[in-house]
């Protein structure tokens, strides 16, 4: 007695959960994004599913953005985003599995011994009147909260992201890669580094700066409120 | 489609999510990996209200919080992604190995 409902929760829930696995297990990290999209719209459709079309809804859409500006980020910032070359970009990776698995089955351990209350929602309920109702009612205050809480995000983006800061541009002393092969990798400028080795008042260069410059050198590109770094 | 399997389903997209933000080292695909937890508490959320609180409307608020949260990690995430990769040149975890600028 397998209904349209059931068949068509158990599709989405193996969409949902294969292409959340599979977003890890592509080559290409643009194509890994719009994975995580499809899990995503599944899961929307699940609540649809479950009559809650607003949030199912709000939930596809707010995705399809999201992952739309997660693809950018992977073409500005990721190196392959395309996936030409095969990549498994992944450290303490039998860690990672046994939490994963020990986190599934902690809380399938919890669903299956817990006794879940069962009040299903009552047939012909206008749902999204009453969250209208909810949300601009007596939960005003807490919808509001998400809405300074969401322009403090904002402002917060803004701060961490700008060029310019308090202490100077943002960019200062770091080098982006050569196009050339064989070319200086991105990093630091290695000279700001040497002065800040002079710093310690120690002659001996670490190992791992080998263009460390003359100490005096050194000291007067010390600036006096930056403290040393101890990590190359 | 009983609320045992939902939050079953949910579990999975947790513990996927979880595996993915421990073992990725691109900081984008940790942030997607914190996302899928994400996906998977927001089901648990609707499937709770949707099967056990005989529809309440504050369950409905409490998703729309989550979805909140996930926008709030998204932009917070990516502008550290930013400033990260403006200050080191770095899209590494690895690249990172003190919290000093």
């Amino acid at each position: 007695m397998v209904s349209g409902t059931d068949l068509a929760f158990w599709t989405l829930a193996a969409i949902a959960i294969v292409s959340g696995w599979r977003v890890f297990r592509t080559d290409s990290m643009v194509r890994s994004a719009f994975l995580l999209l499809l899990s995503f719209i599944a899961v929307g459709l699940i609540m649809l599913l479950l009559r809650a079309p607003y949030l199912g809804v709000a939930t596809i859409f707010m995705m399809g953005v999201e992952m739309m500006v997660m693809a950018l980020f992977m073409v500005m910032f990721m190196m392959n985003p395309a996936g030409l070359n095969p990549m498994n970009m992944v450290h303490q990776e039998r860690f990672a599995i046994v939490a994963g698995v020990l986190a599934f089955a902690g809380l399938a351990a919890a669903v299956w011994l817990t006794d879940l209350p069962h009040h299903p929602l009552v047939a012909g309920r206008p749902v999204i009147r009453e969250l209208g109702m909810e949300l601009l009612g007596r939960s005003m205050l807490i919808f509001e909260t998400a809405g300074v809480t969401l322009l403090a995000t904002m402002i917060g983006t803004v701060v961490l992201s700008s060029r310019s800061g308090r202490f100077g541009p943002a960019d200062a002393g770091s080098l982006p890669p050569t196009m050339t092969p064989g070319g200086m990798p991105a990093g630091r400028i290695p000279k700001k580094r040497s002065g800040g080795h002079g710093g310690h008042g120690g002659h001996a260069p670490s190992a791992a700066s080998p263009t460390a410059g003359e100490p005096a050198h050194g000291h007067a590109n010390d600036h006096p409120h930056q403290p040393p770094e101890h990590h190359a | 489609m009983s609320l045992q399997a939902i939050l079953l389903v949910a579990a999975a997209l947790i513990g996927l999510g979880l595996y993915g933000a421990l073992s990725q080292k691109s900081f984008v695909m940790l942030l997607m990996g914190l996302e899928l937890m994400l996906n998977g508490v927001l089901l648990i959320v609707v499937g709770c209200w949707s099967r056990s609180t005989d529809g309440d409307p504050k369950g409905q608020l409490l998703a729309i919080i989550v979805m909140a949260v996930m926008a709030v990690d998204m932009a917070i995430g990516f502008a550290l992604v930013t400033a990260v990769y403006r200050k080191r040149q770095v899209d590494v975890i690895e690249g990172l190995t003190t919290m000093k600028h």
